[in-house]
């Protein structure tokens, strides 16, 4: 009898098996959709501060070379703001010189990182600058940060409003994210032993101040605003400038966009 | 009646109880570990962002001043310092703003200014330097300029439109070399100035006027040979007349 299985019954049974599979599927996932959307709906309610809700922003900033007059009021202002230790190697922004010379060489100086501002330095004779200009720099915020995969922990993060931001609490202080990013831009807190970087200054951008650089700079060579946005100072500057960002073969994405940029800076 | 798990033989009942204390101690770490609000939105301690944006602002704004500083915000609107946000010279203002028994920084000396205005190749053109060393020297700037409004002598001869220009050669060896010695310019070019141009040096001879070994010129300046110094070239292809020096 049991060899005698018609062909028929076995279709059947095939037919039951994917019924029954695609029922399955659908119970398993309905859950799952739900919590999501869930989530979804939470995380769009997050409001930081008085009103700030961080679905509703992306930030980035523009940093224009041409006006860069290298007075480091930035770098000074930061350090204020952030209460960053005043020992001249840390810094989250900070102004280079590049200098071209005849020869090719190129020479980048950034005296503590320009809180005083730079003197005139003098050159061996015979060689001819052909070249020279300020870069400010600054963490880029990259739109996929190296620093970010390489945490251990999950104490650095990305914000959905884009900022690249450090939990000090968390922070183990295992210097991994200080290797991985490729533009310099953290230090480890001589005091709590953790790692720190630029915020954007986020405790000024959730009240709808702009950054301490961007605050002070005289010349307007740094600009902040909305990446998405129509109606924003950054868009406005990406659209009347030839931009360039630091690194781009490295695939990280950076959110803060240089005019005028030289190919010997990076 | 005997429990099933009463069935079971004995080393396995032992095992089963190590195997359940392994699966759910992990469980039992983790949730002593792991901070409660952690992954709420994203892999990381979402309260860390709100103790993030507790920090104290310093910087108060260029907004805050306006409020009650009208005198000085006026005439700052009138000039080239428009842009120039107060806190730039008189340090984080928020504190003060708050409370007005905290002072500002008022910077008199010679030391601030130059931070912007000193003389460095590497400065964008035309941005408005001085090589502090010569310029006034012992003086304090704002014995001269209006830190609020400075005003270098307003003109109305070339400078007044080819800004740019005139600073660039202000800083070089020629700012002493009057525009029109090598820019013949017709009266008519201030009213249209697109229909009466400006000469310029068409040779290299004008050069040669002052820079040829010949010349009857000061002895200081520097000296070519005109028949063998890069005869292919007029003289502007290499060097820029209004700022020589930077090659």
């Amino acid at each position: 009898m049991k060899k005698n299985l018609p062909n028929k019954s076995q279709n059947v049974n095939r037919r039951k098996f994917i019924k029954n599979l695609v029922l399955a599927v659908t119970a398993f996932s309905v859950p799952a959709v739900l919590t999501a959307k869930e989530q979804l709906k939470r995380m769009q309610s997050w409001i930081l501060g008085k009103d700030y809700n961080p679905f509703d922003h992306y930030w980035g900033m523009g940093i224009d070379i041409n006006k860069c007059i290298g007075c480091g009021r930035c770098a000074d202002a930061c350090k204020q703001e952030n209460d960053v230790p005043s020992e001249p190697f840390f810094f989250r922004t900070w102004v280079e010189r590049y200098r071209i010379f005849h020869d090719g060489e190129v020479r980048v100086d950034s005296p503590n990182g320009a809180v005083d501002g730079f003197k005139k330095q003098n050159i061996e004779k015979g060689k001819v600058t052909i070249r020279s200009f300020f870069v400010p720099k600054i963490c880029n915020h990259c739109d996929n940060p190296p620093c970010v995969q390489v945490c251990p922990v999950g104490a650095t993060f990305i914000t959905p409003d884009g900022v690249v931001l450090v939990d000090s609490d968390y922070c183990i202080g295992c210097r991994y994210c200080i290797q991985a990013c490729p533009y310099g831009a953290r230090y480890i807190d001589p005091i709590k032993k953790t790692a720190e970087k630029c915020t954007f200054c986020y405790h000024r951008v959730v009240q709808g101040l702009v950054p301490a650089c961007v605050e002070v700079c005289p010349t307007q060579a740094r600009v902040f605003g909305e990446v998405k946005k129509k109606a924003s100072p950054l868009v406005r500057f990406m659209r009347m400038n030839k931009i360039g960002v630091l690194k781009p073969a490295l695939n990280t994405e950076p959110k803060v966009y240089y005019a005028n940029l030289d190919m010997e800076v990076n | 009646m005997k429990l099933p798990w009463k069935k079971l033989p004995e080393q396995i009942r032992r095992l089963a109880v190590v195997s359940l204390f392994l699966v759910v101690l992990p469980f039992i770490v983790r949730s002593i570990l792991v901070p409660s609000d952690f992954g709420k939105y994203g892999h990381y301690r979402a309260s860390a962002v709100d103790e993030i944006i507790a920090m104290e602002i310093k910087y108060a704004g260029h907004q805050v001043c306006y409020d009650c500083h009208d005198e000085e915000v006026e005439s700052k609107q009138a000039g080239v310092h428009k842009n120039v946000s107060c806190e730039i010279c008189h340090g984080p203002a928020a504190a003060h703003s708050e409370d007005d028994e905290i002072e500002l920084i008022a910077p008199r000396d010679r030391d601030s200014c130059p931070l912007c205005h000193e003389y460095l190749s590497s400065r964008p053109t035309g941005f408005p330097q001085i090589v502090s060393d010569s310029h006034e020297p012992m003086k304090a700037c704002i014995s001269c300029h209006d830190p609020h409004n400075p005003k270098s002598e307003k003109s109305t001869e070339c400078e007044a439109c080819h800004t740019e220009i005139a600073n660039t050669k202000s800083l070089s060896k020629h700012v002493n070399i009057a525009c029109k010695e090598c820019h013949e310019t017709p009266d008519a070019h201030k009213t249209q100035p697109r229909m009466f141009l400006p000469g310029k040096p068409v040779n290299r001879e004008f050069c040669g006027r002052c820079h040829a070994e010949t010349a009857p010129s000061d002895k200081d300046i520097p000296r070519i040979e005109m028949e063998t110094h890069e005869e292919a070239y007029v003289c502007w292809q290499c060097h820029y007349p209004h700022l020589p020096e930077a090659e």
